[in-house]
């Protein structure tokens, strides 16, 4: 099966001379979620961003491969790529709260995506609205179309997000931290929704994260994120079943298993904080803060693989 | 009711009032504010000694009704007022929405152009320009909208600067809008409210500048009876005759105070705090 989006090899840099992303591959097949895991930035948003071409101004960009179905995003001109954009790969944000423009209604908020990627009616495109309200669960989707955003609650405009980035179809959905604005609750609606979505639509979903929890309830792949590289791609399964990388060892003994962490312990931590990375960076960017660091961690780290489609970037060999 | 909106209703008020006025002036107006009568020059107001019930606010030196006059020039200072601050708008937001938005080279531009304007010194433009094509209601207007831009930009430009990061525009952008659909659909919505509150007191400040221009001659031409120019006309008579530039003065006031009134209440009222 050809994954709905490849990327190879990505490098994204900033004109202060900050590496944020470095060589970052990672495949999204049809109909999988894959989630992106790690600490605020490591880069997670950043590569989602220039998957949609909307990296700030100054930023440069590389990749090896970079395919979006059958786009080579790579040799696209922007005004091609901008009309991918909510259409075929849509993007849901983090803040609920700043997303949506105060000054539309959340009807024609909505329709316009229609009207501009479809050219039908204006009452064509709140007739679709209305349909995905419902399908995302929102109950008088009559009268939430006439509503303005100040009007609706945090966990209702994250739903008019996804019901807007639904509007045309997506094969590609990503979502930067769709539920960290969120209250606990509202978060587990919100994920079960997604989760219920995709398996529907039979969307690929591209999830950034920094929650594992919510790694271990939506994802079938995960790729692990520290300071700009991808540490660790596996499948949910094997990634908590066997994490090789000492930084995700580290991440998951830092998350309370209820019934198994002990009370009356601290939980993990891991000390030290995320270095800055330049343009000339080489070795493990995580050695300063590694209980297994060595002198080889300064060289090129090649990549481990531990399975077929388990693979790391760490010089000890597996446990 | 708070004192905030005693204010604001007040300054609606005046503003309503004053632009009734000017509609009706045809109505309204007791005599023709051209007609002269030279066997009635500088009569006074009616309650005063020697005034007569025929002019209610007495007569000019040319034997002219003073309120049909106050009631027409009403007229010329709301047009001015208003034809100013669309055209200084239109360029002051289109500036500064360029700038603010872009960013970069752009941006420096639209901050070259506006510190350019603020080294221009209006009331000797605005002579040159009379000296070089004449006085004439036109003339007033284009060359203070063409000058009176400058706040717009500033606003604009900050404002947009402002918005420009917030998450509806990358939203916008993500869902595939072009840039001219981000300015003008997400962005100029988002600012038109702080243009409003601006666009009052530039008003305000466009009708003091009309009246100072027409009071050195170089505003609009007699014999339109433009606030100004029956200012600039009493000044001769003021020491016997104070109400020849008392009338048009209060007037004047009056419009000005009502419409920064009325544009405070605007800006409490539309007050960002409240979109959010």
């Amino acid at each position: 099966m050809k994954p709905v989006l490849e990327i190879a090899n990505l490098s994204v840099g900033f004109p202060d001379g900050t590496a944020a992303v470095r060589g970052v591959s990672l495949r999204v097949m049809p109909g999988e979620t894959h989630c992106v895991v790690g600490e605020s930035g490591c880069g997670k948003s950043v590569t989602a961003l220039s998957v949609m071409n909307l990296l700030p101004r100054g930023a440069s960009r590389s990749a090896s491969v970079m395919r979006f179905q059958d786009h080579d995003l790579t040799r696209m001109a922007d005004r091609h790529i901008a009309r991918l954009r909510g259409d075929k790969m849509a993007m849901i944000f983090q803040e609920p709260m700043t997303s949506l423009n105060p000054a539309y209604t959340i009807g024609s908020q909505m329709a316009e995506v229609l009207e501009r990627h479809r050219h039908v009616s204006r009452a064509k495109g709140l007739d679709r609205a209305a349909e995905l309200l419902e399908k995302v669960g929102i109950t008088a989707p009559g009268m939430r179309l006439a509503q303005y955003p100040h009007q609706l609650s945090g966990g209702l405009r994250q739903r008019v997000m996804i019901a807007m980035a639904l509007m045309c179809d997506p094969e590609l959905l990503i979502a930067d931290e769709p539920t960290t604005a969120l209250d606990v609750t509202v978060q587990a609606q919100i994920l079960r929704l997604l989760k219920s979505l995709q398996q529907q639509l039979g969307l690929a979903l591209l999830l950034i994260t920094h929650d594992l929890g919510v790694v271990a309830r939506m994802a079938q792949r995960v790729s692990v994120m520290y300071a700009g590289q991808v540490v660790e791609s596996a499948t949910a399964e094997a990634l908590f079943a066997a994490p090789a990388h000492p930084y995700t060892q580290g991440l998951l003994r830092c998350v309370p298993i209820p019934g198994k962490t002990p009370h009356d312990e601290p939980l993990g931590s891991i000390p030290g904080v995320v270095p800055r990375i330049g343009g000339r960076f080489t070795g493990c960017a995580f050695r300063d803060r590694c209980a297994h660091a060595a002198p080889a961690c300064e060289g090129d780290i090649p990549t481990r693989h531990l399975s077929h489609d388990h693979e790391t970037i760490c010089t000890r060999p597996p446990a | 009711m708070n004192p905030r909106s005693v204010s604001t209703g007040l300054g609606l008020l005046i503003v309503g009032g004053v632009l009734a006025i000017a509609l009706g002036a045809d109505l309204l107006a007791p005599h023709d504010p051209f007609a002269q009568d030279l066997s009635q020059r500088m009569i006074p107001p009616s309650w005063m000694d020697g005034g007569s019930p025929d002019h209610l606010l007495g007569t000019d030196q040319l034997g002219r009704d003073y309120l049909s006059r106050l009631i027409f020039g009403a007229r010329i200072s709301l047009l001015i007022g208003t034809l100013t601050v669309v055209t200084s708008g239109l360029i002051g937001t289109t500036l500064g929405v360029v700038g603010g938005y872009f960013g970069g080279r752009a941006d420096d531009a639209v901050m070259f152009a506006i510190t350019c304007r603020l080294a221009i010194p209006l009331i000797l433009v605005a002579l040159t320009v009379v000296a070089l094509i004449g006085s004439s209601l036109t003339v007033v207007v284009l060359t203070l909208g063409l000058l009176l831009w400058e706040r717009f930009a500033v606003v604009a430009r900050t404002t947009t600067m402002q918005i420009r990061n917030l998450d509806y525009v990358a939203a916008a952008r993500a869902a595939g809008a072009s840039t001219p659909h981000i300015l003008i659909r997400e962005i100029l919505p988002n600012i038109l409210t702080h243009l409003v509150v601006v666009g009052t007191l530039e008003m305000a400040l466009a009708i003091l500048l009309e009246a100072a221009l027409s009071f050195l001659g170089l505003g609009v031409p007699p014999p339109l009876p433009s606030w100004g120019l029956m200012i600039a006309e009493g000044k001769d008579y003021m020491f016997f005759s104070p109400w020849v530039i008392m009338v048009p003065g209060v007037a004047l006031f009056i419009l000005v105070f009502g419409i920064n009134l009325l544009g405070d209440g605007l800006r409490d009222l539309l007050g960002v705090s409240a979109r959010r």
